[in-house]
């Protein structure tokens, strides 16, 4: 069951992707609409943190393209911003928090240039909205999870970007940090940006968001949460057993495996 | 001042900033091996530089080792992708190759009858002790290039080094970026075997960011600091062959980045061994005297009378710990106000009894917490108490006390003072 939006901030055209001629995404068709929260939910190696990264360029497409607001990545990567996960990074970093965040202006500065005055007035500001200002000059290594994701979505913030990205941002996060980001999340639709997030927490996305897209190798079904999240689809997602698809890949990648093996002979 | 001496010096120290400066990223990227390998990959670039110029040019020897320099990262990057091979077998894999390269190039020229041959060998070793006018001016002008474009690109190198795939979101030219630090590893690793030799190289790029990241949390001083590193190592050990002529310079500037190091490694505030230490043992000392004030008051709680005294005998035969443990504690405690002592008899001072409560107080809602919450047997639940005690801060008792509704009694039936 895949819902198409009209006019949509993100469409995603058969895109498949593979590691190792393994493929992690098979022919990926969907839309994501403009000014919504969106959540990309599926079990563990369902493809999730693959399709946001496929959608960066960050991991190269096998087939297929995605267009932001009709338009390739390139001409318009000042309005997306990614946030990857929080293990992507050494948080033993000699950096400060404030310069993390700071690292959110870098892409609208250029080559050469160095962050000006109103670069680290915004992002003061955008300490101050996840509520970390008195942190600015800690060390990023003494921060709790929570407090990392927080300096992430910062950071997030001071590109000031129309989409959204993210990666897990509520993983390892304590309760006070899911309200907060939660609240900024719906802030930020509420002036008309989209909002597309990696979630583990069903009944989060059920409650605060407002389309998902069901991951699983392939995209099982993608529409508004209310069409989407049945039992039935949910099953298909999740299903217990291996489905066709994921044996398909494993054999795929045996294949390779044993030639390789073979050639080293 | 003797000339030779102060060129040794200068070129040793113009080595040492430009290696350490450009060190730090490889350090930050945990690319530490791969500068060894590109120190490695040089040799064999140098002497086709050779080969194809017939002289010693610097400029053909410094673009033959840029090419293998380069040849050897894209070596290890295809290898990892293409392969299953591991970062660090790629690695040993193309540096021992380049290197056996570089030196069987080598001999080969060595055994040729081209007379400008002579010294190409000190690229293995080095030649501190030898450095003319001419080099420490070579010198100068890659320690200047390396300055020049970590500044430019101050910026592009920390946000890659901390942040590769959001660096590659927002734009940046990561390939190049990447290949520029390896230009000026290369540059460094050139600029720096003619005086510590190949073999040694990787000493002057890590050694000094591994030492200067003992020190601080910021990046530029980070990156000062390992300079200061380098300059003072490249002095000490030029000083030090000189003054010993038969040890070698490049392997003493080595030694001595090293005992700079160790030291580091030793002293360095919050991250040195003896910092570590210190906090260590002052937390072990906490926890011996709270133990020490919750059995006084355990002692007083089941005798019905806080203010009673109590034997170190009595005491002992409370809680067990070594006898000179207690005594220490006892002083230490009766030094801060929270006990005191009359006839070699030991009272809690109101001080003493409050903390006393508080850290049985701390002991036994964890304990409830554990049966109630992580489903824990009551009988299982003592030994972590014993750690949590000293542990919990102000606000997690706090947030102990709201979600476990000030309970009565812990799961052994005994009183939780509040």
């Amino acid at each position: 069951m895949i819902t198409h939006s009209e006019n949509p901030a993100i469409e995603v055209h058969d895109a498949t992707v593979s590691y190792n001629r393994r493929p992690v995404l098979w022919s990926v068709d969907a839309t994501v609409p403009q000014g919504k929260m969106v959540a990309i939910v599926g079990p563990n190696g369902a493809g999730k943190s693959t399709l946001l990264k496929s959608m960066m360029g960050l991991v190269p497409l096998a087939s297929g393209h995605i267009e932001f607001f009709g338009k390739a990545l390139d001409d318009v990567r000042g309005r997306v911003s990614y946030m990857p996960q929080r293990e992507a990074v050494d948080w033993d970093f000699p950096t400060s928090v404030f310069d993390v965040v700071l690292m959110g202006r870098y892409g609208k500065l250029g080559l050469f240039k160095r962050p000006r005055a109103a670069d680290k007035q915004v992002a003061m500001e955008c300490l101050k909205k996840v509520g970390m200002e008195q942190f600015a000059e800690r060390q990023i290594s003494r921060l709790s999870g929570g407090q990392q994701q927080r300096v992430f979505l910062a950071r997030a913030l001071a590109q000031d970007a129309d989409i959204y990205l993210m990666d897990e941002p509520f993983a390892g996060v304590d309760a006070a940090t899911e309200a907060t980001i939660l609240q900024l999340l719906a802030e930020m639709r509420s002036v008309g940006k989209t909002i597309v997030v990696v979630h583990h927490d069903l009944q989060a996305v059920a409650q605060s968001f407002d389309w998902v897209l069901l991951l699983n190798l392939r995209l099982v079904a993608s529409g508004p949460i209310a069409e989407v999240l049945t039992e039935k689809l949910l099953q298909e997602t999740y299903g217990g057993k291996l489905n066709l698809l994921a044996e398909v890949s494993q054999i795929l990648h045996e294949e390779k495996k044993k030639s390789r093996e073979k050639r080293k002979v | 001042m003797d000339p030779n001496f102060r060129y040794s010096v200068l070129g040793a120290m113009l080595l040492g900033a430009g290696a350490a400066a450009i060190g730090c990223f490889a350090f930050l990227k945990k690319q530490s091996l791969v500068g060894d390998a590109v120190a490695h990959a040089v040799l064999p670039g140098i002497c086709v530089g050779f080969l194809l110029a017939g002289t010693k040019s610097t400029l053909a020897l410094f673009a033959g080792a840029l090419v293998t320099g380069w040849l050897s990262l894209e070596a290890i990057r295809i290898i990892r992708q293409r392969t299953r091979l591991k970062e660090d077998a790629a690695i040993a894999i193309v540096l021992s190759v380049f290197f056996g390269a570089g030196i069987l190039l080598l001999t080969m020229i060595q055994h040729s009858d081209n007379a400008q041959q002579a010294g190409l060998d000190k690229f293995l070793f080095g030649k501190a002790a030898s450095l003319v006018e001419e080099d420490v001016q070579i010198f100068a002008v890659m320690t200047a290039i390396i300055f020049v474009l970590l500044y430019l690109f101050y910026k592009e190198f920390k946000i890659a080094a901390f942040d590769p795939q959001f660096s590659k979101s927002i734009g940046l030219p990561m390939r190049l970026i990447d290949f520029l630090q390896m230009a000026l590893i290369v540059v460094a690793v050139v600029a720096g075997i003619q005086a510590v030799g190949v073999v040694l190289m990787a000493a002057m790029l890590i050694t000094p960011a591994a030492t200067a990241r003992y020190w601080t949390n910021s990046l530029p001083k980070m990156i000062g600091l390992a300079v200061s590193m380098g300059v003072v190592a490249a002095v000490a050990g030029v000083a030090f062959s000189t003054v010993a002529p038969k040890i070698p310079t490049g392997p003493s500037i080595v030694l001595a980045a090293t005992f700079l190091f160790a030291a580091s490694l030793v002293l360095a505030p919050e991250r040195g061994v003896m910092a570590r230490a210190a906090r260590h043992r002052r937390n072990y000392i906490r926890m011996q005297d709270e133990n020490v004030l919750k059995t006084l008051y355990h002692l007083g709680e089941e005798s019905g009378d806080f203010l009673k005294s109590w034997t170190e005998k009595e005491i002992l035969a409370r809680r067990k710990m070594p006898p000179v443990f207690l005594k220490n504690s006892l002083r230490r405690l009766r030094r801060q106000g929270f006990l005191k002592e009359s006839a070699g008899a030991w009272t809690l001072t109101p001080e003493g009894k409050r903390r006393g409560a508080r850290v049985t107080k701390l002991h036994r809602l964890w304990e409830v917490y554990l049966t109630k919450y992580v489903n824990i047997a009551h009988d299982h639940v003592h030994d972590d108490a014993e750690n949590m005690e000293h542990v919990l801060t102000p606000e997690l008792e706090e947030r102990l006390e709201q979600l476990l509704e000030f309970p009565g009694t812990d799961p052994h039936d005994k009183t939780i003072p509040y």
